[in-house]
């Protein structure tokens, strides 16, 4: 199936096309092409093993710290292929920021944790770094409850905290993107919805691309949506639509808790 | 029927009680011995550790002395053989946790690393009498250092890659996604988070080489004077008290005992040491 | 990097981005590489030096060994000669000591450690399952100079006063083996050195078997006990079945750590160049032969065959230790597939 699905009027940041993905001989994601708006939210749903974590470390090719998965295909951003041999692997990371299902706090400080990625790629002065790491973690909405134990370790906050952390540590390297693979997955309820919030907050500056397996959540914070199974890609369109009308029976079953 | 079920079940009964006796007998027969060698240790030798012993050299045959220049030449020989062991044997780890996943040199070492580590440290005092002693015609304290640190590599190697091993795939990604090559990757978040497991394993690798007698038989040999010449014969403690254990000498058994209280002090506590950090290491996380 | 597409979206993040002075020239992506790849390169270095010290020892033992092997060839290995003399040496006195003071060890170390691992997984309560642990590898931690002086002056003395004459009565008399256990009570011989290698090999034995048992799933003993099985039964039927390979896996790490041990059975083993039937005779084992005789090995041929003894020691001990860790592979391989 090669439905070529867009977003006529945006402009695409990340653009897939015609990508294959395998895991040795499994072959985990078909044909995909999409194209993922600038500067917009959007969600990836579906069962779980239907490849859309897989699809999202496509993305900044983290895939490739494991010597048996491969991709087919192009994949571009702002549309350079990313696989294209002037394309730095290490920028192109610091350039699509990611996080995690479960928080990963460096084993250092809370501020070494922000400041670690600003360190390789930059050579700021005392003040400058203290001004990006109060910045970053004001961005994360943390800023507040760690201002006064910065050069405490981070594994010591709550998980909701960490997980902020580790925006804040993605954000301050500036990225053009966010990966979000399942971030909430390992929160409550409360930390959640701080963490929703900061979504809506970012989504002004950032591509956010966001793995959930909670359907709520995907309406709740995302401007479109993707819905996949089984490694293919069955829909993509503005949030609105994929919930109200969705133009693929398997895409309402879904929707719907019909199947899943 | 129920007579014949009762008697085969009086006589199940009757095998696991006895069984299971003989699995506490075991665990008190080995208790035994830990507790009477070293209730002998102390016994024998606690009363001749006095401060000739820190303060003055081996003595000759049949005279009183001590054992500092054994101390000193044990000392100088664990720390270079920990100096050279250490490096190699991180690198090494790294590479078979790090890099090892595809390719034959990983899965080969690793099996090659296994062996060595239970390896007769004997043949390895051979190995290196060959190449450090033999060509250049002389014992010398280096090549006791150098075979004590071929013990050093493999127990840093096998606990390097361990504790590497488990620090979780995420944290490497998560350093990864912000852009870090690869082996920025390893230094500042590998290193960091498997650090305290990494420094266990260096504990029970000095703890293990500080005990070794037979690999420095016939490298760094013995030397009766004071001595701290890496390059000439230099005395170690176990070496020291092997001879003066298997002497007629009255004052060299003393001494001997004295060493042995002492060596087994230190082997013991850096054993409970390693552990303690480890312990704590891991309740805090 | 500094080349977006002209129609790029362009926020405020992207001009910050930009302004910043990146290391997006050529050169310097070539330098970030080369760092990855020297450091890559310097880790296998490392590795492949573990890797070929192995060789290196098999290759500059052979090579120590061969002046002895042209002289006696395949009958170093059938001679009891040992004679420093008349330059004739054979290697049959030291590989026998060898195999049977290992032999005892194993008699003695397996069913001590196996009583071991079992009181720890199965017997044991929780808070008493640490500091027996411990204590047993404790064991491990006293160098092997400790067990030979404390068998020397300590254990050898006890038992040729209290335990040799008893055996020498009880046992001496019987048909057949007997003779094992005939001989003047000193106290040192290779039962002495092999009952000294069965202490210092339970603490790594009881270990591995302790750490196998622990991976027998609950849920199969706990269909045994349902079945109204006593802990032994479900100990002897199904946990020892269900883990034989990573035991034997055990046996043979103890098997071969006894094999090589030096520094105790040289304080207890009497070092005599004598093929004797009793186990209460001094004899001598290839690592006691080492210790005792190398420093002061007069000539070549001497010196040489003691590292042909080495050799067969390094040989002998490879093929064992290979064994145990194929066996563990394969329990773990075993236990990859099923969970």
């Amino acid at each position: 199936m090669s439905t070529s699905m867009s977003t006529q009027s945006l402009q695409a940041k990340i653009s897939a096309k015609n990508m294959n993905f395998y895991y040795g001989k499994f072959h985990a994601l078909k044909d995909i092409n999409i194209d993922i708006p600038a500067s917009q939210v959007t969600a990836f749903i579906g069962p779980s093993g239907c490849g859309k974590s897989t699809l999202l470390r496509t993305f900044n090719r983290m895939y490739e710290l494991y010597p048996k998965q491969r991709v087919e295909g192009k994949i571009l951003l702002d549309g350079k292929d990313i696989h294209s041999a002037e394309q730095d692997l290490n920028l192109l990371r610091a350039k699509v920021g990611m996080v995690f299902q479960k928080p990963t706090p460096f084993p250092m400080s809370i501020y070494d944790n922000v400041a670690f990625g600003v360190k390789l790629y930059e050579n700021l002065s005392k003040s400058e770094m203290n001004d990006r790491v109060e910045w970053a973690l004001q961005k994360a909405a943390i800023w507040n409850e760690v201002k006064d134990k910065l050069h405490q370790s981070g594994s010591g906050l709550s998980g909701g905290q960490q997980q902020r952390l580790c925006i804040a540590r993605g954000v301050a390297v500036k990225p053009n993107v966010l990966l979000l693979d399942e971030p909430c997955s390992a929160l409550d309820p409360i930390s959640t919805a701080r963490i929703e919030d900061l979504i809506h907050e970012l989504k002004k500056e950032y591509t956010i691309v966001i793995v959930t397996h909670n359907m709520q959540q995907a309406a709740r914070v995302s401007d479109y949506t993707a819905y996949m199974y089984l490694g293919e890609l069955m829909e993509f369109d503005q949030t609105n639509t994929i919930f109200t009308r969705p133009s693929r029976k398997e895409t309402e079953d879904y929707i719907t808790g019909k199947f899943g | 029927m129920k007579g014949l079920d009762n008697k085969r079940y009086m006589r199940r009964k009757f095998v696991n009680g006895l069984t299971l006796s003989l699995s506490v007998g075991t665990v008190i027969f080995a208790l035994t011995f830990l507790i009477w060698i070293l209730w002998t240790l102390f016994s024998q030798g606690f009363s001749y550790l006095t401060l000739d012993v820190f303060t003055k050299m081996t003595p000759p045959p049949g005279s009183s002395g001590g054992l500092l220049n054994a101390i000193v030449g044990s000392l100088y020989m664990v720390f270079f053989a920990t100096v050279i062991g250490t490096p190699v044997g991180i690198l090494a780890g790294t590479y078979l946790s790090e890099y090892g996943k595809s390719g034959w040199l990983a899965p080969t070492t690793r099996f090659i690393n296994d062996i060595l580590l239970s390896a007769p440290s004997i043949v390895i005092g051979l190995f290196v009498y060959e190449v450090a002693v033999h060509s250049v015609n002389h014992f010398s304290g280096w090549a006791g250092s150098f075979a004590l640190s071929l013990l050093v590599v493999p127990v840093v190697v096998r606990t390097t890659e361990n504790m590497m091993s488990l620090v979780p795939s995420t944290l490497r990604e998560a350093a990864a996604a912000l852009g870090a090559p690869y082996w920025k990757v390893i230094v500042n978040v590998v290193y960091k988070s498997a650090r305290t497991g990494i420094l266990t394993g260096l504990l029970l690798a000095v703890a293990r080489i500080s005990g070794e007698t037979a690999p420095l038989l016939f490298t760094a040999l013995n030397n009766q004077f004071w001595s701290t010449d890496m390059n000439q014969p230099i005395s170690s403690l176990a070496v020291v008290i092997f001879q003066f254990a298997m002497s007629p000498y009255e004052d060299w058994q003393h001494l001997a005992w004295a060493g042995a209280l002492l060596i087994t002090l230190f082997v013991l506590g850096l054993n409970i040491l390693a552990r303690t950090v480890f312990r704590q290491n891991q309740s805090h996380s | 990097m500094d080349t977006y597409a002209p129609s790029a979206v362009l926020n405020e993040q992207n001009i910050i981005r930009e302004s910043i002075s990146m290391p997006n020239s050529p050169q310097n992506k070539n330098i970030g590489a080369t760092l990855d790849k020297l450091f890559r390169y310097t880790t296998m270095f490392f590795a492949f030096l573990v890797f070929i010290l192995l060789f290196g020892i098999i290759i500059t033992l052979l090579v120590g060994s061969l002046p002895a092997l042209k002289m006696f060839g395949a009958s170093f290995f059938t001679s009891t000669a040992w004679n420093p003399v008349t330059i004739d040496f054979g290697g049959v006195v030291p590989i026998y000591g060898t195999f049977i003071t290992a032999l005892i060890a194993m008699l003695i170390g397996i069913p001590v450690s196996f009583g071991i691992a079992i009181f720890i997984t199965e017997l044991s309560p929780n808070w008493l399952k640490r500091p027996i642990g411990v204590a047993i590898e404790l064991l491990a931690g006293i160098p092997s100079i400790i067990y030979g002086m404390w068998g020397l002056f300590v254990f050898a003395p006890l038992f040729a006063d209290h335990v040799q004459p008893w055996m020498n009565d009880n046992l001496g008399a019987l048909p057949l083996i007997g003779a094992l256990f005939q001989g003047p009570p000193m106290g040192i011989g290779m039962f002495t050195a092999g009952f000294i290698l069965a202490i210092m090999v339970i603490p790594y034995t009881a270990s591995v078997m302790r750490d196998v048992f622990e991976i027998v799933p609950s849920m199969l003993k706990e269909s045994a006990y349902g079945l109204g099985s006593t802990t032994w039964e479900v100990i002897w039927n199904v946990v020892l079945p269900y883990t034989k390979i990573g035991v034997v896996g055990g046996v043979m790490l103890g098997l071969g750590r006894a094999l090589g041990e030096t520094m105790a059975v040289t304080f207890v083993i009497g070092n005599a160049h004598e093929l004797s039937a009793s186990l209460m005779m001094p004899g001598n084992t290839i690592s006691s032969a080492l210790a005792n005789e190398f420093t002061e090995a007069v000539g070549d041929i001497y010196t040489s065959s003691l590292i042909t003894l080495g050799l067969t020691l390094f040989v002998i001990t490879f093929i064992v230790l290979s064994l145990a860790k194929l066996l563990l592979i394969r329990l773990s391989l075993r236990e990859g597939k099923q969970s």
